[in-house]
């Protein structure tokens, strides 16, 4: 795994990725929205040991998808995509306007589906090849804080799981991450609580089940059991607790 | 979990309430339209209120932490404000580079090192960490960005380093590094029975060593006044070949120790214990640089083995004098007053002309003590100490300090008001605010 695309490569866990990358001396195709954020972090991860191009482009529109991954495709083949854009959104005004509701399923969700709809096919005719997207323990039960970033987690979540289903006898894998709190320098001034994990473990955890071909990886690794009490939790009970 | 805790500086002392704006991508444009003062905040390892402001605005610079260009060839890095020393070792020791000079902790950033003209234990030989600064970018809260350096805007760079932080936002900062053949130093310790012989020691050793430092054990009295560790060292030779830079620390304190956890006792018996590890009068090690620049990383959040309460560290210089009767004074107040000091520093400035307007260091003799803050008793030693230091023409170090009185900062440095004339209008701190408040 040396030719990785990262999408979303300005976010916080995408950069502590590029940098564990950069370390093993990977070649890298940094996608984003803002090219001079680009730019900023395509040169930190030059210096750190990285061959590194560029490509900014408006994620939230689909078409323009495919005609990135040709535009990668011609500067050589690629084992890896790390789908990690993304938004935290604001839930309470999800919630009353359906409109701020769908821009985040834009965002969030299909825009993430897209391009691993175009990456499935391009490491299917490849006959090899990695896809891991960044869900989020947030997809495991819908809860009131934040069900509607939940959803589009959840949504990749189900995709990627069918994907894996599909291309299991191609020889590609595909891993989902479902990382529980992350601690980047936004937040910073709030409590770092014992669930705070930092991007670099976050990274490292996700480079390791990436390397080993796993398929489902919580990080860090407590969310898994977190989780499944959540999820074990009987209905009737969880209607009546605020979470 | 998510409650909101207020930003703190490193002594924990004094307490402050600030509105957190986090900065993130050097290209951006200053937070527009906020309310009061701004100051950049990095990782909050200065002591007192240099890095707090109060009732206003702080902007956490930490998410500025990319490297824009390292040359292997020449050491020279050009770097964001927000990157830390210890990352930037990550980054260059391997190369054979090391800074050009490190305090004693490496959790700081580059641009808190440029905003305090951070010191280290080659002082004697390589000045300040401004010595070695080659340019940086000031963001000017009118929008403008300036490069400075010493032939460009360059009183801006001067007012700069050492200008904690009230001249605007260095956004980046490009600086020389120190070739090393490996990631070891070569260390001696020499034990000192009073301070005459370290003034010897220290003398003898300027020379043949790039860093010197001691450890003073500051209760003892009599004949023993001044007793304590010198330690110098080189970087070691080609023959070793380890360019491993370090690893996490292991060790933290997850909780704050009761404030009666350190006490007369528990620190006389430290000091008492630390003297005496070493018998032989020299000792010599090759040691990696880690535990040599920066033992106290290794253990995280140490500075809550001081309680709630929080400490003080009272760092000031003087300049030489023959009867060494300054720092033979306040070693004797300190013994009286019965406040033991857990961490006490000794080392010797040279003669390097530091390049900040504002800047600490200068040539002389240089202390630094820890005190738990036991309140006004803490307070009225500080008072006393002030004194004698302001009366031999010595100073504070306002990266350290959290209480001097304005009168001691503005005879301490006199430039004070032409660096006004250079500060930028919508930038302020705490500790501005207290030492430039009219008597």
């Amino acid at each position: 795994m040396k030719n990785i695309i990262l999408i979303g490569a300005t976010s916080a866990i995408a950069q502590a990725l590029g940098r564990q990358l950069a370390a093993r001396g990977a070649r890298l195709m940094l996608w984003g929205r803002s090219a001079d954020k680009l730019e900023i972090v395509a040169a930190d991860l030059r210096v750190r040991g990285a061959s590194v191009d560029c490509d900014a482009f408006d994620f939230d529109n689909f078409a323009a998808h495919p005609a990135a991954l040709e535009r990668a495709r011609k500067l050589g083949d690629w084992d890896a995509v790390f789908v990690c854009h993304g938004s935290l959104g604001d839930q309470k005004l999800c919630e009353q306007d359906f409109a701020a509701a769908e821009k985040e399923f834009r965002t969030n969700c299909l825009g993430a589906l897209s391009f691993l709809t175009i990456f499935a096919n391009y490491f299917e005719g490849q006959g090899r090849g990695t896809i891991a997207a960044i869900g989020s323990v947030a997809g495991d039960r819908g809860r009131q804080s934040n069900y509607v970033y939940g959803t589009t987690k959840a949504a990749i979540s189900t995709f990627m799981q069918g994907l894996r289903n599909r291309l299991h006898p191609k020889g590609v894998r595909v891993l989902t991450i479902k990382p529980g709190f992350v601690s980047t320098p936004m937040t910073a001034h709030l409590k770092q609580g014992l669930l705070m994990a930092k991007p670099d473990k976050v990274a490292k955890d996700i480079l390791k089940a990436a390397d080993s071909g796993k398929a489902v990886l919580y990080t860090p690794w407590f969310w898994r059991w977190i989780m499944l009490i959540i999820r074990l939790i009987p209905e009737s009970i969880f209607v009546r607790l605020k979470l | 979990m998510t409650s909101p805790t207020p930003l703190q500086s490193w002594g924990r002392y004094p307490a402050a309430q600030q509105t957190v704006r986090p900065l993130h991508w050097r290209t951006e444009p200053l937070p527009a339209a906020v309310p009061g003062s701004v100051l950049a905040y990095g990782m909050g390892r200065s002591y007192g209120d240099a890095c707090l402001n109060d009732g206003n605005i702080l902007l956490p610079t930490r998410e500025l932490n990319h490297i824009i260009n390292f040359d292997p060839e020449t050491g020279v890095i050009c770097c964001e404000a927000g990157v830390s020393l210890d990352e930037v070792l990550q980054l260059v020791v391997p190369h054979k580079w090391f800074l050009p000079t490190t305090p004693g902790t490496k959790l700081i950033t580059v641009g808190g090192a440029v905003a305090n003209d951070v010191h280290g234990k080659n002082h004697h030989r390589a000045g300040t960490f401004g010595c070695h600064v080659t340019r940086f970018e000031l963001l000017r809260s009118d929008g403008s960005r300036l490069l400075c350096s010493p032939t460009e805007n360059a009183g801006l760079f001067a007012a700069t380093i050492g200008g904690l932080g009230l001249t605007g936002l260095i956004t980046w900062a490009e600086f020389k590094l120190r070739r090393v053949d490996n990631a070891l130093i070569q260390v001696e310790s020499v034990k000192f029975r009073n301070l005459e012989e370290f003034f010897t020691v220290s003398a003898e050793s300027d020379t043949g060593f790039e860093y010197t430092v001691a450890w003073l054990d500051c209760l003892a009295t009599g004949s023993g006044l001044g007793r304590g560790h010198f330690m110098r060292g080189n970087h070691a030779g080609p023959d070793h070949t380890d360019c491993e830079p370090h690893s996490e620390p292991r060790l933290n304190v997850p909780v704050d120790f009761p404030d009666v956890a350190l006490n007369h006792y528990s620190i006389k018996a430290f000091n008492e214990l630390y003297y005496h590890r070493q018998l032989p009068r020299i000792r010599h090690a090759v040691t990696h640089y880690d535990p040599f620049f920066y033992p106290l990383d290794a253990i995280n959040n140490w500075s809550r083995i001081y309680g709630r309460r929080g400490f003080f560290q009272y760092q000031f210089v003087i300049p030489f004098a023959k009867d060494h009767g300054a720092i033979r004074e306040i070693l004797t107040r300190i013994t009286a007053s019965g406040q033991g000091s857990f961490l006490a520093v000794l080392k010797t400035f040279g003669e390097v002309p530091s390049p900040g307007m504002l800047s600490f260091p200068k040539p002389g003799i240089t202390l630094a003590l820890d005190f738990a803050n036991q309140g006004p008793a803490t307070l009225q030693l500080f008072t006393e100490l002030d004194a004698v230091v302001l009366a031999a023409a010595g100073r504070i170090y306002p990266a350290k300090d959290a209480r001097m009185a304005p009168a001691m900062f503005q005879r301490g440095y006199p430039q004070w008001q032409q660096f006004q004339e250079y500060m930028d209008p919508k930038f302020s701190s705490s500790f501005w605010r207290r030492v430039t408040q009219p008597a």
